[in-house]
């Protein structure tokens, strides 16, 4: 079980993420028994025998920083949880290919950042689309996690539109011109 | 100035609050240094040479009396009462404690001011060109447009972590003043034949190690499409650009490696799903981002007489007035430049003094404002001809009347290896050491426009490939050496140095630089500037030139020696 931080709130959840060891192939990779996230490379490798966990929702797909979103295109309208990799947290690829899968592909599905998750990129993971956030495995304590909350709420006024509030701020609120001080 | 609205006020303060509970955890052990690092860099903390050094964003390089004395103030308090002037408009304090930097930031705010993204790899401090809005050359005022992409980059969620640093520049004017060529994204304000204003765009400028000047990839974006079209730059650069070698990072590399028009081709195909988009940007945000900028409206004024008696009889300050002050928009005013580059100071720096002082000033004559400019001194943008003389008389008092604006001695220097751990040689005592060598005004006068830019190391913090004369600070053995460069520019004709052959010792980097101006006094054609000479005959009289005064000099040496 890990914990996971979902609608605000820190959960224990039961994926696990299939990682491929070194020159392993994704044609005989083991799955793990129970709900598993698999790499890109095996869900293509082995779509048919994979198909019907993914409608059953016990079965998702996660992308690498490098891997190009929209080869899931066809898929994404059968799957249930879609994850990104972030394999450095100062990496920031991972906040275009949620970006891209929200807005552009239409996912509305459940959208999960694995990786080097810490707390200080919560805010703008969520503002990407991300609906789940699951922190580096053993990087907080529980207490810790508790205070990683306040992050998502860092900010909350942000100027830009992003996935989570498309307009920007200028379309969100009535921002007034300047009021001329009395010199 | 543009006054901050409860928004802006908000996100500079929870910044403030981030950053200090951030600090607090790495301080407790609970962030790593390696965690801690892109976040500090993200507020301009760098770990230096003798302690954290921090970079203060100044937008577009405008700053108010009020902030100034602040900046003082934190010099005094918190640093050894001084604070750094660089290139992109910011100022930098270099002896600041890591502990203080969260009440450093909390103060700066007080005043509307921050330290967001001057580090980091992400959307940098805009600049753009010190004359806007008073500029007579002025196409559109490029602050509204500024100040609209520094609210747009600002913790921008999806290009929070580029794989490289990211530097935007806006010009407004027919005379670039902004070097947009030389950033990442380049912007020219420019009308189109249907008379809509709109963005010509450049891309892949950047100096550095690499140093590139930047390709046009859009003629023409319409100004309402201007912040989906640098969203589309800005995906194509985080999905695609190197992250596996931060030297080959920026998104100027990544231009080079697919062509400039597989990269335009790239970004036209995400552009077209953003254009028209909830970022599009409508007349009322930008009139009342413009409305912010509370500038003083200024009636034409008769032409000063008593500004003109002085200038006849008063041979010093017709002398600061010829290089110091600047044709203004508005009849009866004028631009004053306040050379932060008199003789041996680092070139740039400013006391807490010297701060308090320039507010006054700029209270008193100059409608409470000034600019920083990337020549790395002070612009009073608006000032009555009527007051130009007492301007003058206080500045002289404060050591910034130095005459020297535009010519050899008015040089662009990063702080090298004095301060900065990644520097191969020591900047500023060069530049110090060439102006020692030229002193005489009436002499620099007639060499006239020279600009001349050292860095201390290839980052090329000093500007020094767009030097008409550059120096390069290279380790030779562990040894300090500079590399000479001439004919580079910026501007409209924006291009690189050349290289004029092996490297000197620091000692005789006067003589080089002599060398090299005599060449010029020996070819020039009337009042030609030295970069005009340069571009007429070519580099290789220079060298010539240069290397055979070395050989003759080390030659007497070793005679006196024997
Ligand atoms: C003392 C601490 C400093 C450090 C560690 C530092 C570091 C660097 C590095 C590593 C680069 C190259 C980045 C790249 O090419 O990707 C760079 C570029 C640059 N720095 Fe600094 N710098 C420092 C101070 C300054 C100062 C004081 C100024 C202004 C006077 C400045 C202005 C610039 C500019 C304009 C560039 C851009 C060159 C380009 O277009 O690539 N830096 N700096
Ligand atoms: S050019 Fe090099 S030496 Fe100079 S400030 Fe930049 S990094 Fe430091």
């Amino acid at each position: 079980m890990s914990d996971i931080i979902k609608n605000g709130l820190i959960q224990s959840d039961d994926w696990q993420v299939l990682r491929l060891a070194e020159g392993e192939a994704a044609a005989d990779a083991a799955l793990p028994a129970g709900r598993a996230i698999v790499p890109l490379a095996v869900w293509q490798a082995r779509r048919d025998e994979l198909l019907p966990k993914a409608e059953a929702g016990v079965l998702g797909v996660w992308l690498a920083g490098s891997e190009d979103p929209f080869a899931l295109e066809a898929d994404l309208p059968l799957l249930q949880l879609v994850a990104v990799d972030f394999p450095k947290f100062a990496d920031g690829r991972g906040y275009s290919i949620a970006t891209l899968l929200r807005t552009r592909l239409g996912y509305g599905g459940e959208l999960r950042a694995i990786g080097d998750v810490l707390r200080d990129q919560f805010f703008f993971m969520l503002r990407c689309g991300f609906s789940v956030l699951q922190p580096r495995e053993g990087k907080y304590t529980t207490a810790q996690l508790e205070a990683a909350l306040a992050s998502l709420k860092d900010f909350t006024t942000p100027y830009q539109g992003a996935v989570d509030r498309p307009e920007p701020l200028f379309r969100r609120q009535p921002r007034t011109p300047l009021q001329k001080d009395a010199a | 100035m543009y006054k901050y609205d409860e928004y802006d006020q908000r996100i500079v303060d929870e910044r403030v609050a981030q950053f200090a509970d951030q600090t607090r955890r790495f301080l407790a052990g609970e962030l790593s240094e390696d965690e801690f690092r892109p976040l500090r860099l993200q507020n301009g903390v760098y770990i230096q040479r003798h302690a954290p050094m921090l970079r203060i964003a100044v937008p577009y390089g405008n700053l108010n009396s009020k902030q100034l004395r602040m900046l003082g103030h934190i010099a005094r308090r918190y640093d050894h009462g001084y604070a750094h002037v660089t290139t992109r408009h910011n100022i930098q304090f270099n002896w600041p404690k890591l502990e203080d930097v969260p009440e450093i930031l909390g103060l700066l705010s007080s005043v509307q001011m921050h330290a967001i993204q001057t580090s980091g790899n992400c959307i940098r401090n805009v600049t753009s060109d010190p004359f806007a809005g008073v500029a007579a050359d002025e196409i559109a005022d490029p602050r509204p447009w500024c100040e609209i992409l520094r609210q747009w980059s600002t913790f921008h969620p999806e290009f929070a972590f580029l794989p490289r640093k990211f530097k935007i520049a806006v010009n407004g004017a027919k005379q670039d003043r902004a070097l947009v060529q030389a950033h990442d994204i380049g912007l020219d304000l420019v009308y189109n034949e249907a008379g809509e204003l709109g963005f010509r765009v450049l891309v892949g400028g950047g100096l550095g190690r690499t140093p590139i000047i930047g390709a046009e990839i859009s003629a023409f974006v319409p100004w309402q499409q201007i912040l989906n079209y640098c969203s589309a730059i800005l995906r194509v650069y985080n999905l695609h650009g190197r992250r596996d070698n931060a030297y080959k990072a920026r998104i100027k590399i990544l231009v080079k490696a697919l062509g400039v028009e597989e990269f335009a081709r790239q970004v036209e195909a995400e552009f077209v799903h953003l254009k028209d988009g909830p970022s599009t940007l409508t007349q009322a945000e930008i009139d009342r981002v413009a409305g912010r900028f509370d500038d003083p409206v200024l009636a034409p004024l008769p032409q000063d007489a008593g500004y003109r008696a002085h200038l006849a009889e008063n041979k010093a300050f017709a002398a600061w007035a010829r290089r110091n002050v600047r044709a203004h928009r508005v009849q009866g005013y004028a631009s004053v430049v306040l050379s932060l580059k008199p003789y041996g100071v680092a070139p740039g720096d400013l006391t807490a003094e010297q701060f308090d002082a320039i507010a006054d000033l700029a209270d008193r004559h100059a409608f409470g404002e000034v600019r920083n400019t990337h020549e790395q001194n002070v612009l009073l943008a608006s000032v009555r001809e009527a007051d130009l003389f007492e301007v003058w008389q206080q500045a002289r008092e404060l050591g910034l009347a130095t005459p020297n604006i535009g010519l050899l001695t008015d040089i662009i220097s990063c702080p090298g290896g004095d301060f900065c751990a990644l520097a191969n040689a020591k900047s500023i005592p060069i530049a110090n050491a060439i102006q020692d060598r030229f002193t005489d005004l009436d002499y620099l006068y007639d060499l006239g426009e020279l600009e001349l830019n050292i860095s201390g190391c290839m980052n090329a913090c000093g500007h020094h490939h767009v030097g008409h004369i550059g120096i390069l600070g290279v380790d030779k053995n562990g040894q300090e050496f500079y590399q000479v460069t001439i004919g580079g520019s910026q501007g409209n004709q924006a291009a690189l140095g050349k290289v004029i052959g092996p490297s000197f010792a620091a000692a005789e980097m006067p003589d080089v630089i002599t060398s090299l101006i005599n060449n010029f006094i020996d070819n020039r054609h009337e009042d030609e500037r030295f970069i005009d000479t340069v571009r007429r005959i070519g580099i290789d009289s220079f060298k010539t030139r240069v290397y055979a005064e070395r050989a003759a000099r080390l030659e007497a040496r070793e005679t006196a020696n024997v």
